[in-house]
């Protein structure tokens, strides 16, 4: 087994364009559920809405790049709006399950036959993503292992990760923020204060939905291909592992959830799939392994709950009280 | 009636009659704050708010009594446009309610309390404190990413929040989270915290629920001294010995309706409210050891009790059984 190469391809996920689109998704997640309460389990939805709305206006639009991506942002916000207007009234756990919906119905909408033309169907859609390394400022060359196509996506991603970071934690220690916390406490304590609750909800589930958005064309850009299957409901449910992990009401937890999550996803994978290869385990075939490191996944988060309950950077004070 | 009238006149010691003519239910009063007409809400057919005509007092503390079940937090609750009556008018500074949402009623100044407590329990209470404030840019999503346009602000409800944190005897647990405060504290906190909006109405849901009894004194000055900051107070409360302290004027509840109305030691003799409510004899204070004394002494002259006659029940069959072991 070559230990170097499984830590270093450990540690290259750490940057991965991926990883930084799972920590701009799940910091939506914290916005919606860590900040303002609201069981938003149709981040893949955003996701996909992002995705596909860059896709689509660039490749049947010919769209330039940042007008794709106005029109994208354009499409989470509405998406936000169709999903906040009936459900935003009532209790939290109607917004969960027609989010859930709601992220289905996108999934089964682009794969439809019909829209084939538009939308490519369960093939999804590819060679979109021209526009965006066309304004590539690096030369052609090495960067530390990569080259500069690799290297320009992680520069903005990560730069969009940092940014988007930074507004979340300055409008979370605004006394807007402190509104949305409240809401997340008692919405009705909070509306008999004087403040238009519904209108802070739906702000928060745009913002949020927005970073789905963002997040979503960080996802395909590298890819260079988007696919119905991409956004299924386990991506959301990775996202919710990396918010929980990373600590729920935090502006960095969900980017540290997702750089732990998918360290270990690779860890485990290369350690196994050594392992199997050397002979060392016998009653496992590398498919196997694949699908074993989710159970692992699955086995740390449970450990996580019970052992740190807040997660990572998540205040223990905080849930002294749950 | 104009301002320039009323400027000179302390409502601490104002004692020109609240009602224009007789105390009887739906009276008018002098200065209406609240004007309630016709309104009624009834839960898959029964009546639970079925209120005629009912003014509450500007400048005055109105207390709202009634047995359990009398409608009190639902006409609260419809007042501030938490729930919508199904027929009915209701306006408040002369402004109609009807159809206002109730973040709105609680900007005109009309601001309520919880019966089951409500504070934000993961935030801590200078935090709840600061939510409470009205007028705070940076509450506007436009706003919320600088602070150079909210900071001052922030500040003075801070030292706003300091004041009133002091008074309610919150002070040192300012920097604790909200949810680690006891029952009574929280109560507290939720009244303080109602200030904070400064308010025309508060509308106070059992202010003195679970509030431990060295603080009962204070907490009703407290009220008490609302009405000299200007403030008209509803409070809806079960103990009689805070109504009868500090309420200018009672409203009597039963089943969905206000049976009587006055000032407190009129309101209390009223035999369609001892009916109702209070029992025969309410005003004696159980809670310490004459109390029951004067009760024992008080049931053996009450004509009406059964104490000694044969409908005296458990009572009389206890004194037959030991005849019986006698004989």
């Amino acid at each position: 087994m070559d230990f170097g190469f499984i830590f270093s391809s450990a540690l290259g996920e750490l940057f991965s364009p991926t990883t930084a689109a799972y920590a701009l998704a799940a910091l939506g997640l914290a916005v919606h559920f860590g900040y303002s309460g609201l069981l938003n389990f149709g981040q893949a939805g955003f996701m996909a809405v992002g995705a596909y709305g860059f896709a689509i206006s660039t490749l049947s639009f010919d769209a330039p790049f940042f007008l794709a991506l106005i029109i994208s942002v354009l499409c989470s916000v509405l998406f936000a709006f169709i999903l906040g207007i009936p459900t935003l009234r009532l209790r939290a756990d109607y917004l969960a399950i027609v989010t859930i919906a709601a992220a289905e119905i996108v999934r089964y909408v682009v794969t439809t036959n019909q829209l084939t033309s538009v939308t490519g169907s369960a093939n999804g859609l590819a060679a979109f993503e021209n526009t965006f390394y066309a304004m590539n400022p690096f030369p052609e060359g090495s960067y530390m292992g990569m080259n500069n196509r690799d290297f320009f996506i992680r520069v903005v991603a990560w730069a969009l990760v940092i940014v988007c970071c930074l507004l979340v934690w300055l409008l979370m220690r605004s006394p807007w923020g402190r509104v949305l916390k409240g809401i997340r406490e008692d919405e009705n304590a909070v509306r008999s204060l004087g403040k238009n609750v519904y209108a802070y909800k739906m702000q928060a589930l745009i913002i949020g939905g927005v970073l789905g958005a963002l997040a979503g064309m960080i996802f395909t850009l590298p890819r260079g291909a988007v696919q119905p299957s991409n956004y299924g409901t386990e991506l959301t449910f990775f996202l919710w592992t990396c918010l929980l992990l990373g600590g729920m009401a935090t502006v960095l937890g969900p980017v540290i959830g997702a750089m732990i999550f998918w360290v270990v996803l690779s860890l485990t994978q290369s350690l196994l799939y050594g392992l199997i290869e050397s002979g060392v385990i016998t009653w496992l075939t590398t498919v196997q392994a694949g699908q074993l490191r989710y159970i692992l996944v699955g086995i740390a988060l449970m450990l996580l709950m019970i052992f740190r309950p807040q997660g990572v950077f998540g205040n223990k004070k905080e849930l002294a009280f749950a | 009636m104009s301002e320039t009238n009323e400027q000179n006149i302390d409502y601490m010691t104002d004692s020109r009659p609240i009602a224009v003519g007789e105390n009887t239910p739906g009276c008018k009063k002098r200065d209406p704050i609240v004007v309630a007409e016709d309104v009624t809400r009834s839960f898959g057919g029964i009546n639970a708010v079925d209120v005629e005509y009912l003014e509450i007092p500007r400048h005055k503390i109105t207390a709202l009594i009634g047995p359990n079940g009398a409608g009190k937090t639902t006409l609260f609750n419809l007042l501030t446009g938490f729930d919508t009556p199904n027929t009915g008018k209701w306006q408040f500074e002369g402004n109609s309610l009807a159809g206002v949402s109730s973040y709105k009623v609680a900007r005109m100044g009309m601001v309520r309390t919880f019966q089951l407590t409500k504070v934000m329990g993961k935030l801590t209470v200078m935090e709840n404190m600061r939510l409470g404030a009205a007028d705070q840019p940076g509450e506007r999503l436009s706003k919320a990413l600088f602070k150079g346009m909210w900071g001052g602000r922030e500040k003075e409800i801070t030292a706003q929040a300091h004041v009133l944190l002091e008074k309610f005897k919150l002070d040192a647990k300012k920097d604790d989270y909200a949810a680690s405060l006891s029952g009574g504290q929280r109560k507290l906190l939720e009244m303080a915290r109602s200030l904070m909006v400064k308010p025309k109405l508060v509308m106070l849901d059992e202010p003195m629920a679970g509030v431990n009894p060295a603080l009962t004194q204070s907490l009703l000055d407290h009220i008490k001294n609302l009405k000299a900051e200007g403030m008209t107070v509803l409070f809806v409360e079960h103990d009689m010995n805070m109504v009868r302290h500090i309420a200018d004027w009672v409203v009597v509840m039963a089943e969905g309706k206000v049976v009587a109305e006055g000032p407190p030691g009129e309101v209390m003799k009223n035999p369609a409210v001892i009916d109702a409510y209070l029992g025969a004899h309410h005003d004696v204070d159980l809670g310490d050891a004459e109390g029951i004394k004067v009760l024992e002494a008080e049931l053996e002259a009450d004509e009406e009790s059964v104490v000694g006659t044969e409908d005296a029940g458990i009572l009389s069959e206890i004194v037959e059984t030991k005849k019986e072991d006698g004989q």
